[in-house]
């Protein structure tokens, strides 16, 4: 009964989205207050709708109902509670379920929030947001329905892919969603300007928190999506640059330059023209990622989908986004007045720098990811395309954009001082200078060019501090004149110092793991032993074992440094009930240098095992750094300037009612 | 600088930047991309020995010997011809006889293949894409199992 209320609630927020499409565009246009004003309980309805929806799957999931077929199939009653609940988002109609919910809250985010939007724009916004839902919501009934009814129902379900029952991996998708599903509203912002033909700084304003929204959840969803491959799959690496990893990365990057240039258009009223093609630009990604994971024209980790049906709709739903928004484009765009003037050497100038090098880095991912099906449609010719093209074209693209980094805050509005910002990156200079000797003094094997990999990011580091050292006058000034102007910087600053350090994190941490990586191959019997990086690794026993649905058999590994005994390692393979399916699990020493990491294979004839252990100098700074990108954008968010609904203060950003 | 200038500097700074893109990624499609072959792709079209494929088909059964070192032997087949493979590591968790299975190395010019990385994917009844339609291409027949969408080997 609850599955069959769920299904109908999922029809009627169809209607409702209809509607929403309709009433308000058409009163935007003949300027009807009433009929505009629908917008916002349809979007809050719309919403309320889908999590009916959504939470009558969950309670199916949950209550272990195999009567339903999505449920059958992708569940069973030994699973544990959390795992049945993240099960729901665990398979293609599911998560194409949290896909439209996460769609309408964003809606009925702008609807409740929106206050300051005027009249006609607000309308027209939720008009354009709602369509997507049309979009998606005859996509999920028609051809992805979670509700259908399996008769006679199983004893029990099939179970959900082991690899999947992990905390990281349970809360990966919704966060994923919420960034780039959430591109949505800068994209529904930038059609609703197009059509209202009004595109001013006050746009930008209204549309950065949202767009600043998605991309903090899209950076933690991604890097959570890389913390759980390194330790879950059990191969010690992180980043894989598979389709599926590359489908979220390409909005991430989009999303990114994004960010930066509706700064540019706040601050200065310029890039107005260039702002709005990459918020179409941007959300069109995200449509293209959600085409390549869930049509099923790729098989990887993360894919379930093989139904060419499926396929055909996502792309005829990119192909009208993507189109009819790049065709407004087309059409409105000469009508957008050109804004502030800049020389090319200028805060203006160095972020232009940073959107052109983004969306390029962007397009070559996009080469490698679409190359290989476009060359097996065309020829039948199939080739793989990995790491090594990405290194060789994703990579240095990077290398311009970290050292033009720690500039760009330096440089001034309009005119900036290339000389002066060098100056006061001295310190940041001689910082990555003293990083090259010292990883050379230390390290002598690897690449070359690794220690000056390193250094710069170290480089970006000491520039983000630097930027704010700058800002509160550290050094120049007295304590209490700095410490008064760190209390009163803008919080938006410490959001910008944040960011930008964890982007020098990232790549120290990068760098340092892929070029030092100490791996080890051997078959070991219990009492022997290897060196790891310093550590005495001493593999003492394996035992069998059993957890709430699996068997296992895990072992001990005794870890020394100096003599002392600094950690017991349990690595261990599983063997999942339902569905029977092993699974690796790492045993992991984290410290700051680095990681330990042992992994088990299968047992050999003479009673030993195959065992892998690493040590990955400096990687958890890849996810320190994910998480230091994060807070920033966290409390930039908090920055009151921004925040939604916020007073608009200067003259530019007062919003003049259209009517 | 004028207007003009300006506009100049951009643009031409954004067709520098394509045009680096674009030589890079023509090299790297050059150099960096890895095919695709079935064990009677290479004995029929003659791989050079040497240069880096990707193998794949279903891992033979009671092909696989385990010895006490790491390295392991098995064969992969699309059930026409077989390759014996060598690989030296820890294998992923869902390989298995019978199972379909990409290994990615170099033909060691003797009608073996070492393979340094290789791949089973995540699924029981799930066989990785290019090995299906490989496998149908070749005749051997797919039938649909009790999951929508999903491809099972029916082996003879």
């Amino acid at each position: 009964m609850i599955v069959e209320l769920g299904h109908f609630a999922l029809i009627l927020a169809l209607l409702v989205a209809v509607v929403q499409v309709v009433v308000p565009a058409f009163g935007a246009h003949v300027r009807d207050e009433r009929m505009m004003r629908v917008a916002e309980p349809a979007a809050i309805s719309q919403l309320l709708l889908i999590a009916m929806a959504f939470f009558a799957l969950m309670h199916a999931y949950v209550t272990s109902d195999f009567s339903v077929l999505n449920v059958a199939e992708n569940s069973h009653s030994t699973k544990p509670l959390m795992y049945k609940m993240a099960g729901v988002w665990g398979n293609h109609e599911g998560s194409m379920l949290l896909w439209v919910l996460i769609l309408a809250l964003f809606g009925a985010a702008v609807a409740l929030f929106g206050n300051n939007l005027p009249p006609t724009l607000k309308a027209r916004v939720l008009s354009v947001q709602a369509s997507i839902a049309v979009a998606f919501l005859l996509f999920s009934l028609l051809t992805s329905n979670p509700f259908v009814r399996l008769d006679p129902a199983p004893p029990d379900g099939n179970g959900l892919n082991p690899i999947l029952q992990d905390p990281a991996l349970a809360f990966h998708p919704p966060f994923l969603y919420t960034g780039y599903v959430g591109f949505s509203i800068a994209f529904s912002f930038a059609i609703a300007a197009l059509i209202e033909g009004r595109i001013d700084a006050a746009w930008a304003r209204w549309v950065r928190p949202w767009t600043l929204a998605a991309w903090m959840f899209l950076t933690i969803g991604i890097s959570m999506g890389s913390w759980w491959a390194y330790y879950e799959l059990g191969w010690g690496g992180w980043w894989f640059w598979d389709p599926v990893e590359n489908a979220s990365f390409m909005p991430w990057l989009a999303g990114t330059a994004l960010l930066h240039s509706a700064l540019v258009m706040e601050k200065r009223e310029a890039l107005k023209i260039w702002t709005v093609l990459l918020a179409i630009l941007t959300f069109s990604l995200s449509l293209m990622g959600t085409f390549i994971v869930r049509s099923g024209v790729l098989t990887s980790v993360h894919s379930f989908a093989v139904d060419p049906a499926r396929g055909v709709f996502i792309l005829a739903i990119l192909v009208f986004f993507t189109g009819g928004g790049l065709a407004l484009f087309a059409l409105r765009a000469k009508d957008i007045q050109p804004g502030g003037l800049f020389q090319p050497i200028s805060r203006e100038g160095s972020l232009v720098l940073n959107n052109l090098l983004l969306v390029t880095a962007a397009a070559t991912v996009l080469v490698g990811t679409l190359y290989p099906m476009a060359l097996e449609g065309l020829t039948g010719e199939k080739i793989s395309v990995g790491p090594p093209f990405f290194n060789m074209t994703f990579g240095p693209l990077m290398i311009p954009l970290l050292i033009a980094l720690p500039f760009g805050p330096l440089l001034a509005w309009k005119r900036g001082d290339l000389l002066g910002a060098m100056q006061r990156l001295a310190f940041a200079f001689l910082a990555a200078l003293v990083t090259v000797v010292a990883v050379y003094a230390v390290e002598h094997r690897g690449p070359w060019l690794a220690p000056f990999g390193i250094a710069l990011g170290v480089y970006v580091m000491a520039g983000a501090i630097i930027e704010w050292a700058n800002r509160v006058k550290l050094g120049s000034a007295g304590r209490d004149e700095v410490v008064r102007r760190a209390t009163n910087l803008p919080r938006s600053a410490y959001g910008t110092l944040f960011a930008h350090f964890g982007v020098g994190m990232l790549m120290v941490g990068i760098v340092a793991t892929s070029a030092y990586r100490e791996e080890h191959i051997l078959a070991m019997k219990p009492g022997d032993k290897v060196m790891v990086d310093g550590y005495q690794v001493t593999f003492t026993k394996v035992e069998r074992g059993r957890g709430p649905n699996y068997t296992e058999d895990i072992a001990d590994f005794n870890v020394k440094r100096d003599g002392e005994t600094v950690a017991t390692l349990q690595p261990a393979k599983r063997l999942y009930d339902a569905p029977p399916q092993p699974t690796t699990e790492a045993g992991i020493h984290a410290a700051w240098r680095g990681d330990l990491y042992v992994v088990i294979g299968d047992a050999q004839p003479g009673g030993g095992y195959a065992v892998r252990a690493y040590f990955n100098p400096l990687v958890r700074f890849i996810w320190l750094g994910a998480l230091f990108m994060f807070f920033g954008g966290g409390i930039s968010l908090s920055d009151r300037r921004l925040r939604v609904g916020a007073p608009a203060r200067t003259r530019a950003a007062i919003p003049v009612p259209a009517e | 600088m004028t207007r003009k200038q300006k506009r100049g500097v951009l643009i031409g700074g954004g067709v520098a930047t394509l045009a680096v893109a674009l030589i890079l990624v023509l090299f790297a499609l050059k150099d960096s991309i890895v095919f695709f072959h079935t064990p009677s792709d290479i004995v029929e079209k003659g791989v050079p020995a040497g240069q880096r494929i990707r193998l794949g088909g279903l891992v033979e059964q009671g092909s696989v010997v385990r010895g006490e070192g790491t390295t392991i032997r098995f064969k992969v087949t699309d059930t026409l011809k077989d390759i014996p493979v060598t690989f030296t590591g820890v294998l992923p968790d869902l390989f298995k006889e019978g199972q379909g299975v990409v290994a990615e190395g170099v033909l060691d010019g003797h009608g073996g293949f070492k393979a340094d990385t290789v791949l089973a994917k995540h699924d029981e009844n799930y066989m990785p894409r290019d090995v299906a339609k490989a496998l149908e291409a070749k005749g051997v027949k797919l039938g649909a199992s009790a999951h929508p969408g999903q491809l099972k080997a029916e082996m003879p």
